[in-house]
């Protein structure tokens, strides 16, 4: 896979251009309605931010793995609301398998731990897929079904599905539907190295990524607002206490930005999703998690009142931070499951685990 | 571009290269025959004060001190990626390093930019053969955190300078050939409070210093009170700018902030835990075993990021405090996190009066690593500096 930072930084820069345009925080905080949708929909297809993760031989960017993280990094700086991880995700997949990608936003399943979807040898599907982002949103889902003899993306349309609507945390569409019965466009097996857990893998880099993202942006915001803000007849940002809360914040900041990179980098230069590839991914959904949690909560004792509005960009900010550490996994569960592994490792063996990266 | 902005908090990806990889492997060879040979214990209740001149010549005559710098001096000229790895596996081992520690992370490189040629001439080879232990003569009775509180005069005489007053909490003073010492020279002026010290190298051996043990709470010997009376000081021994060292002491915290010694110093801690819990942990054990490792790898990632970029020639000042603060408190936490999850252990596990005695140990030392070489307090405030808060 070859990319150079000159790549990367070229795809950020114009995704930047475009989330400026179209997803300002404030202007859609503003907009009546949901008038910003389909612009914003079309800039993104029509640069070809969708497709970065599909090679250029299916019609794709192959823009490779890095610089589709960087367009995730800069749309969780503003906070995305559209289905563009998820899009990218469902073409990886597809383009895996060998199935031509369609147009239009897209979503996966299974994106939750409890989560399976089965297909039968005469491609037969069955199983739920639960809080599935922006679903409701989309034209296709991509689904990576349990095949008898292993793994099978599978592509079917969304009007077919049957999809219960719900919203996140975010306020973002968030699905349930039932497969059962639900006719294929298309399926293919998966490459023998690629396992089963890819998607839940690659989903939880994505969030983590956009949650680094997120979280520079409300540190940004935070910092300006507290060299603003006066009380106590002088800015906020001079008090002892909000400096330290401020300086928290950044170590968060650095944490998530650190760990999802990693990750990023990672699976960028793997030849395979093997253990380090697991170890890097789940810390960083772990971590990068827990950032989430911690910065949004400091970012709003800064705000105080004014943060907890509808009006303020804060919560676009925030409820996007909480909704994108449950997606793919919480950092409960990557932990547990990063747990077993170190415990069954033996403790010595835990430092060369963790030197090896 | 991804992490660039306005603060410009900025780490980018790097990794060990082979070489530092490879550097892995024969210190693991060659700490493994020391403990072999019984030098030290790595599961020791590290009580001593980790000082072992005979280990730190076998060290230096390795070639892993000094090994960022320039051979003229003795040093390797090997990269900072490769220093990272050394430290990272003596601290792991718990080898004992505080023969040459200090001299090799901060006290060497300080020389390297202040000092004159004729000194460097003859102390950085010193330390490269692990014979130069080092210390810090910046606290005082009336200054911790406040450096710019120091009262210890050193007046101009012929020659030289005249030196009195008191350090304390020097640690390692009762065994260092040379202390680092900040020492006031002028009063500071309305200006600048931080005006009027002097960094100098002063001879542990002069006459005139006295050095006194004060135990630390866990029983071990590592602090000291440091008394100077008329002590002298040649002129030759002065660092850099007379008044101007608040100018001087910035430059070098990057180094000194973000090494592996700021979130490796209770990891035994976590290994025992680890052992104690057995291979099928207990939901509540997989899943904290899982978060602290997570934390930990995250640490790691940071902090070889930031001595990457050092390597590369940049001053990640900010990143460097930013690893510092969340290491240590990370560090201090750790031994609660993992008092709490050895609570319903089997107390029949065969490690469990071994676990206990570490935890304790790791328990009695958490307090003091958010405040060596700088507290939490101050570090924030860096780096809100850093965020333009101030």
């Amino acid at each position: 896979m070859t990319d150079t930072s000159d790549i990367s930084s070229l795809i950020a820069e114009s995704a930047t251009r475009i989330f400026h345009d179209r997803c300002d925080p404030q202007a859609i905080n503003n907009a009546k309605g949901v008038c910003w949708k389909e612009p914003l929909w079309r800039d993104i297809e029509e640069n070809g931010l969708t497709l970065s993760w599909v090679d250029e031989e299916r019609g794709g960017a192959g823009v490779g793995i890095a610089a589709g993280f960087d367009v995730l990094y800069v749309s969780g700086q503003f906070a995305i609301p559209a289905p563009l991880g998820e899009t990218m995700l469902a073409g990886w997949l597809l383009s895996q398998a060998g199935i031509a990608i369609p147009s239009g936003p897209m979503s996966v399943a299974p994106c939750t731990r409890q989560d399976r979807i089965f297909i039968d040898k005469k491609g037969a599907l069955s199983g739920t897929a639960r809080s599935v982002p922006f679903a409701s949103e989309t034209r296709h889902l991509v689904l990576l079904a349990q095949g008898e003899e292993g793994p099978v993306t599978a592509l079917v349309e969304t009007k077919d599905c049957n999809v219960k609507e719900g919203t996140s945390i975010a306020g973002d569409p968030q699905g349930k539907f039932s497969l059962d019965g639900v006719t294929l466009l298309a399926q293919s097996a998966l490459p023998p190295d690629i396992g089963s857990d890819v998607l839940m893998l690659l989903g939880a880099a994505v969030r983590a990524r956009q949650i680094a993202g997120g979280l520079q942006a409300v540190l940004d915001l935070a910092v300006e607002y507290a060299k603003e803000r006066i009380a106590f007849g002088r800015p906020i940002g001079k008090f002892q206490a909000v400096q330290h809360n401020l300086a928290r914040l950044a170590g968060e900041v650095a944490a998530a930005d650190a760990a999802s990179g990693s990750a990023a980098d990672a699976i960028h230069h793997a030849k395979c999703f093997d253990e380090a590839v697991f170890l890097e991914v789940a810390a960083a959904k772990i971590r990068a998690g827990e950032a989430a949690g911690e910065g949004a909560a400091i970012a709003h004792q800064v705000f105080g009142a004014i943060g907890f509005t509808q009006e303020h960009i804060l919560q676009r900010y925030t409820r996007r931070l909480w909704a994108w550490r449950d997606d793919f996994g919480t950092e409960s569960e990557w932990a547990e499951k990063l747990g077993r592994r170190i415990a069954a490792a033996g403790a010595d063996q835990l430092w060369p685990i963790l030197a090896a990266r | 571009m991804t992490s660039e902005t306005v603060q410009g908090i900025q780490f980018d990806q790097v990794r060990l290269p082979p070489e530092a990889q490879q550097l892995r492997a024969e210190v693991r060879t060659f700490l493994a025959e020391e403990i072999a040979a019984g030098t030290f214990d790595p599961h020791g209740t590290r009580e001593s004060d980790g000082f072992d001149r005979e280990f730190s010549r076998r060290v230096g005559a390795r070639g892993w001190i000094g090994l960022t710098w320039p051979k003229k001096y003795g040093g390797h000229e090997r990269t900072f990626l490769e220093r990272y790895v050394l430290t990272e596996e003596f601290r792991v081992a718990n080898a004992p390093t505080r023969g040459h520690f200090v001299a090799d992370r901060q006290s060497g490189p300080m020389l390297m930019k202040y000092a004159g040629e004729e000194i460097c001439m003859d102390v950085l080879p010193r330390i490269c053969r692990g014979e130069c232990c080092f210390c810090i003569g910046m606290s005082e009775p009336d200054s911790g955190s406040d450096l710019f509180a120091a009262k210890t005069r050193a007046e101009r005489v012929d020659g030289g300078w005249r030196v009195n007053g008191t350090k304390v909490w020097t640690s390692a003073a009762h065994n260092a050939d040379y202390m680092i010492g900040l020492f006031r020279t002028s009063a500071p002026t309305q200006e600048n409070r931080r005006h009027g010290l002097t960094q100098f190298l002063v001879d542990m051996k002069l006459p005139g210093i006295t050095v006194n043990p004060i135990p630390q709470m866990t029983g071990s010997l590592d602090f000291n009170e440091v008394v100077l009376e008329d002590v002298f000081i040649p002129d030759s021994h002065l660092l850099g700018e007379v008044d101007m060292a608040w100018k001087q002491a910035t430059s070098e915290l990057a180094y000194e902030r973000s090494g592996p010694e700021r979130f490796l110093e209770t990891f035994y801690a976590l290994v025992e835990l680890v052992r104690l819990l057995g291979d099928d942990p207990d939901l509540r054990g997989a899943e904290s075993i899982g978060r602290l490792v997570a934390q930990l790898h995250t640490l790691r990632r940071m902090s070889v990021s930031v001595n990457g970029m050092l390597q590369a020639g940049k001053e990640p000042v900010l990143e460097g405090s930013i690893v510092k603060d969340l290491g240590t408190v990370w560090q201090q936490k750790l031994p609660g996190r993992v008092r709490d999850l050895s609570a319903f252990a089997d107390p029949r596990s065969a490690n469990i009066v071994s676990f206990h005695e570490q935890l304790e140990n790791a328990i009695m030392i958490a307090p003091k690593l958010t405040i060596q070489g700088g507290t939490t307090e101050v570090l924030r405030g860096i780096i809100a500096r850093g965020l333009g808060l101030r």
